[in-house]
């Protein structure tokens, strides 16, 4: 318990750097842009907008830098970020929760699965340590992991979207002419559209979990408490999974849990590539169209969505590891 | 070039080697007797060459002017054809090395001096500096730094060389750094340091000369990693727009094929080439890093006993 306060308390402080950073940007840039914008959008935009910059700063000529922060801090709280400039006058929260879905649809479940699919490899590998899997998998993997997302995204659409006449699509989410809606043709629509986006985080990412969880397993191998169980006579599996694997898989998490911002990075790109609705897109979008308030709010929620990942880590970790629920 | 990979690595795992490792040459001879090193090893070399000398390798001086026929097919005067620009994209190429390596290099190099500052010295200093120092390596390397990036670029304009190499380093330094406290910590109470603390040492000294030496092979791991980092992070910015675009490098070349629609106008060289040099640079890092992993933990290297016996320990 005390291990998951303790984690908790390090998700609130993260959270509170990436606000109080998202809040001091426009103020520490050269020139002040915050003002600069705010005079540059007066007179194109009716009061209302204007406001809504002013929320999204948290700017007001009148206010001390102390006052300002904390009615930003206020806002930010209760998810007030104001109004998009791009998409005026939807409010900026609207439009991140059209985004969400796609996004957690997409790079959360290819993330996954990834990783669950890397975990699996790579136990086998290390379990068999020299046999067949064990002599391809660390070279090609360490080539993998090291490929840039967006090139090979670009790479699938060139093999499976233009060299086979748009076999399979590479533009969106779904069909422009697919209306929305929870019917078989629609899902399976989606699903096609998916495919190459979730291959290349796939990919991609699936070489790290693999190659780290084949050296865990390999030193965990070697640990007494294996041996033990071969002299006990546990079967093969009981030791490959309850033994080795769960112990090997610690780390793993915590790497895990590391390396979602290159993950999140490779999204931001993949979703790009494939013009996929997602947040990666809308922020790409946002930066174009000088969209500061919903930039500002993106940013924030990609943060939250990691910071969100990183507590299921910790969860996951206290509840495979005893000693990490037991210490002080 | 990818040849060399694939026909230099799939062999690792039966051949034996009788090289005496442990001694005898160290890192060099290591490096030597590992294939994947040396595979790293020959690509770093050959990009280096080309980013130092381009002229060597082409005879055209100026890669960005738009001198030629627009769109050309591959052909023997244009070995990848041209851009839709009508410059030469094997020319491009060539020279768009020098900077996709710079970045690797003085990125890589520049954090690694920061993660061995922070996390070496939150190792040795403890107390309420470790946990400042700690909680402040955990949040840079939770907060998701590449959409910040974006954002910063956004509110600066797109960066050039040095605004770049500045962002990569602020945000690349934290996992090093994690590693490397965590080395240090392993090292603090070992008797060669008490006995340099009894010895009445400076810390500095005890620091820079003790710990720094037995810690090289996971600072050169470090290095390596941010290397990587780099390459990847940097060509994605550039791939984006928000590198400079004046410039000549791999990223910014992918950029403008994707601005140019080349999948779909049937240009597909001028976007595998300059991400095929991306990826082998990355993978030349990544190759180095792991194989260093092997050197330094012998447990991990590709079994050479014969088969049947690999349950034992």
């Amino acid at each position: 318990m005390r291990f998951l306060l303790h984690r908790l308390g390090f998700f609130a402080l993260t959270l509170w750097a990436a606000v109080t950073v998202n809040f001091f940007i426009p103020r520490l840039m050269p020139g002040d842009p915050a003002s600069a914008m705010m005079a540059r959008f007066h007179g194109r935009l009716n009061p209302a907008a204007v406001h809504a910059m002013a929320i999204a700063f948290g700017v007001d000529a009148n206010q001390s830098l102390w006052s300002q922060y904390v009615g930003y801090l206020k806002n930010t709280v209760t998810g007030n970020f104001g109004t998009s400039l791009t998409y005026f006058p939807l409010s900026v929260s609207s439009q991140i929760a059209q985004a969400l879905p796609w996004t957690i649809g997409l790079i959360g479940l290819a993330t996954v699965l990834a990783f669950v699919g890397g975990t699996l490899i790579g136990t086998i590998s290390g379990w068999r340590r020299g046999g067949a899997v064990d002599s391809i998998v660390p070279p090609v993997f360490v080539v993998t992991s090291a490929l840039p997302y967006f090139w090979v995204g670009m790479m699938l659409i060139l093999v499976f979207s233009v060299w086979t006449n748009g076999a399979l699509p590479n533009d969106g989410a779904y069909s422009l002419d697919a209306t929305p809606a929870l019917s078989g043709p629609f899902v399976l629509d989606v699903l096609r559209h998916a495919l190459l986006p979730a291959l290349t985080v796939l990919i991609t990412s699936i070489g790290a979990w693999i190659l780290t969880m084949r050296n865990n397993m390999v030193t965990v191998l070697a640990e007494d408490y294996v041996r033990m169980g071969r002299a006990k006579g546990l079967s093969n599996r009981r030791i490959m999974y309850q033994y080795a694997a769960r112990n090997a898989l610690l780390p793993n998490l915590a790497g895990f849990a590391m390396s979602l911002g290159f993950v999140v990075a490779g999204a931001i790109l993949v979703e790009y590539v494939f013009n996929y609705p997602g947040l990666g897109y809308m922020l790409l979008n946002a930066v174009n169209n000088l969209d500061y308030p919903l930039m500002q709010a993106l940013f924030l929620m990609i943060t939250v969505a990691v910071l969100v990942a990183v507590l299921i880590c910790d969860i996951l970790t206290a509840w495979l590891d005893p000693r990490a629920r037991s210490a002080s | 070039m990818s040849a060399t990979i694939l026909a230099g690595t799939p062999g690792t795992a039966e051949v034996p080697r009788r090289s005496s490792r442990r001694r005898g040459g160290g890192l060099l001879a290591a490096v030597r007797s590992n294939r994947k090193a040396m595979v790293g090893v020959v690509l770093l070399v050959l990009f280096t060459v080309v980013a130092a000398f381009p002229q060597w390798f082409t005879s055209i001086e100026d890669p960005d002017a738009h001198q030629f026929e627009l769109s050309l097919p591959p052909s023997s005067a244009h070995w990848l054809g041209t851009t839709a620009f009508g410059q030469d994209i094997y020319a491009q190429l060539i020279y768009g090395t020098r900077q996709s390596l710079v970045i690797a290099i003085v990125v890589g190099g520049l954090a690694t001096v920061l993660s061995v500052l922070v996390g070496v010295s939150a190792a040795y200093l403890g107390g309420a500096t470790d946990s400042a120092l700690s909680a402040m390596t955990d949040v840079f390397l939770v907060v998701p730094t590449f959409p910040l990036i974006i954002v910063i670029a956004a509110y600066a304009g797109k960066g050039s060389l040095t605004v770049i190499i500045g962002v990569l380093v602020v945000t690349g330094w934290s996992y090093g750094a994690r590693q490397l406290r965590a080395q240090a910590l392993s090292l603090r109470n070992r008797d060669f340091l008490e006995s340099a603390r009894v010895r009445g040492e400076r810390r500095s000294y005890i620091i820079v000369c003790e710990v720094l030496p037995t810690m090289t092979s996971l600072i050169l791991a470090t290095f390596l990693g941010s290397a990587l980092y780099a390459v990847l992070t940097a060509a994605g910015l550039q791939f984006i727009g928000l590198g400079d675009s004046s410039s000549l490098s791999w990223g910014t070349m992918l950029h403008w094929a994707q601005s140019n629609s080349a999948l779909q106008s049937g240009q597909p060289l001028w976007v595998i080439a300059p991400g095929l040099c991306i990826a082998l640079l990355g993978a030349s890092f990544a190759l180095l890093n792991y194989a260093f992993d092997e050197i330094s933990n012998p447990a991990l290297r590709p079994i050479r006993r014969p088969r049947g016996k690999r349950s034992a320990s």
